[in-house]
């Protein structure tokens, strides 16, 4: 083919361009659009359903395996003591690994292949695609979180009937919530820090260093140290609402959820400062 | 059109592009011409916003790309063969930059066709050669229909019928009023395919110039003559402005007048010539004498002056 003049019946068709640039068809980058691109991108990389199918397995076969034996693994004493809601969601401390690395890989994918060059010259005002990753990135995240939350709670209750908890036991419902909010919100830290690192290696690298390696310096502080610094630390903050059992080394589950947001929203806000003064 | 002013860009010390002025106009198919090295990814990137001028202005249709409402409609750009994700298809990859600006699903299919990627539109852009990837990022620059096309090296990777396609396209989209901004380091092909050709070298202006105009003016054209009587011949010739230079006995060679010149000479004083040969540089001369200086020299002192006096 010499010729683009192959499309004479479209209305932007190239041939009709002599006279000039077709501002008369020509849409303005909204937020909205920028949205509807960030959800082609993202259910278009194989990487998406594979990460959050591994998530849900997690959180689904964790929760069972964990609730199964350590309650047949218990004494008496211990049955007694026995937390069934805090068991079956015991898939949220591997699946906050998951979601944060998704939520690296859907700005470091673009770095590590070129694409952020196409994104930046489709959006050169910049800061609409870092909201409209974590508008399309939360809503998905949250609901394969909560199905997967979901399930792990019935299933795994259902699997030490009858001394499984139900939805209406007290905290239940709000810790099967409490745990898609917070691998939402998880995630949700993992493309601020995308951003911040443009690197797969360095986001990642950031996740688990806020998450387990601060976790094990603050186990490490000298216990009259630990009660003022350590339920303020990111993952501590967070866990917190998901945490059933009155716990005095935790914030109550909503402050500790809110600071865990404070924390996710700085890193966004880190990342978006970056995208707009670096050059891409 | 593109306008660029006095435009600037460091990396630390270095200097990637130095107080650079030009204009690219509409309506014909613009070279941008220069070593590896010299500035002119920088530059492009500039245009389109992508690196921050540390200085000076570029505007392209009289704006900053970054203030354009639609700049996918204003700018088609293919910087670098690399700017798809490698585990998107070339349809989704076309479609996600499409719903950017609400480009209907039909326009995405018509690039698709234009650069002749139907059959493996499906395939993960990460399978695709060199070649299919220039096609790819030749159709996300044309996705928007722009009346300005910024193109870094698009026949890098491209097999011959590919690079004849390159050629037409080019020639077409300058053909229909658009702006065609093509960069290469491959002079043979700028030579068939620019009307105009904008030189750069350790990024500054070397030539803002038509092609011809390069070819003719950049390495000057040499006259050849053979006489009996060259003594005589060149101290007739001899005078401001023209270079005379002899390789072997009765044999001559003349920068700065014509052939015409030195046969009309030679007639008027009876001598004899048994040769007379203009000879004009090839356009690979002509950039290598424009460009040697750039290239060679450590700074931009005297040397650097002679260069541009000499363009």
């Amino acid at each position: 083919m010499t010729s683009v003049l192959s499309a004479p019946s479209h209305p932007t068709g190239t041939a009709d361009l002599a006279a000039g640039p077709q501002s008369a068809d020509a849409q303005p980058v909204t937020l909205a659009r920028v949205v509807r691109s960030e959800w082609v991108k993202l259910r278009s990389l194989r990487s998406t359903g594979i990460v959050l199918g591994l998530t849900a397995v997690l959180m689904v076969a964790l929760g069972m395996l964990i609730t199964y034996f350590s309650w047949h693994g218990s004494n008496a004493f211990a049955r007694a003591r026995f937390d069934a809601i805090d068991r079956s969601l015991s898939g949220a401390h591997l699946a906050m690994l998951t979601v944060g690395v998704l939520g690296v890989l859907v700005i470091t994918g673009e770095y590590t292949t070129g694409m952020i060059r196409s994104t930046l010259s489709a959006v050169p005002r910049r800061l609409p695609v870092v909201w409209a990753k974590v508008a399309v990135f939360a809503p998905v995240t949250f609901v394969v979180s909560l199905v997967s939350a979901l399930v792990a709670f019935l299933v795994s209750q259902a699997l030490i009937a009858p001394h499984g908890a139900s939805l209406s036991s007290p905290g239940a419902l709000r810790a099967v919530v409490g745990v898609a909010l917070f691998l939402t919100v998880m995630g949700i830290m993992g493309t601020g820090l995308g951003f911040l690192t443009r690197s797969t290696a360095g986001g990642i690298t950031s996740v688990v260093g806020l998450t387990f390696v601060l976790q094990a310096i603050g186990a490490a502080l000298p216990a009259s140290w630990q009660h003022s610094v350590v339920p303020y630390l990111p993952l501590q903050a967070g866990e917190a609402v998901f945490t059933i059992r009155p716990d005095t080394t935790l914030l109550a589950p909503w402050p500790g959820f809110a600071l865990f947001c404070a924390y996710a929203a700085l890193t966004v806000l880190a990342g978006a400062y970056t995208l707009e003064h670096r050059d891409a | 059109m593109i306008q660029a002013q006095h435009l600037t860009k460091r990396y630390g010390p270095k200097t990637a592009v130095d107080d650079l002025s030009f204009a690219v106009a509409p309506g014909v198919v613009t070279g941008f011409l220069g070593p590896n090295g010299a500035g002119k990814s920088t530059t492009m990137r500039m245009v389109v916003g992508l690196d921050r001028p540390s200085s000076g202005t570029v505007t392209v249709n009289g704006k900053p790309y970054r203030d354009h409402a639609a700049p996918l409609h204003e700018v088609g750009t293919h910087l670098e063969a690399r700017a798809a994700h490698t585990g998107r298809s070339a349809l989704n990859h076309l479609l996600a930059l499409a719903a950017t600006h609400g480009i209907p699903r039909r326009r995405v299919d018509e690039v698709i066709g234009l650069v002749g990627l139907e059959e493996v539109a499906r395939r993960r852009a990460g399978a695709f050669s060199l070649g299919m990837g220039q096609r790819l990022g030749i159709a996300a620059a044309l996705l928007g229909d722009p009346a300005t096309i910024i193109l870094d090296e698009p026949v890098n990777g491209l097999d011959p019928e590919g690079i004849l396609w390159i050629r037409g396209l080019l020639r077409d989209l300058a053909a229909q009023g658009r702006t065609v901004l093509v960069s290469s380091h491959l002079l043979n092909e700028m030579a068939v395919t620019a009307d105009h050709v904008i030189v750069v070298g350790r990024g500054r202006l070397i030539a803002d110039v038509s092609m011809e105009e390069l070819v003719r003016t950049a390495a000057g054209n040499t006259v050849r003559a053979r006489s009996p009587e060259a003594a005589r011949l060149r101290d007739l010739l001899a005078g401001p402005g023209v270079t005379v230079t002899s390789s072997e006995p009765g044999l001559l060679r003349v920068e700065g007048v014509s052939s015409e010149q030195v046969g009309e000479l030679a007639r008027e004083h009876g001598i004899a010539l048994y040769e007379l040969v203009a000879e004009s540089a090839s356009l690979e001369e002509a950039f290598m004498e424009l460009t040697s200086g750039s290239v060679e020299f450590k700074s931009h002192g005297v040397a650097w002056e002679g260069q541009r006096s000499a363009a």
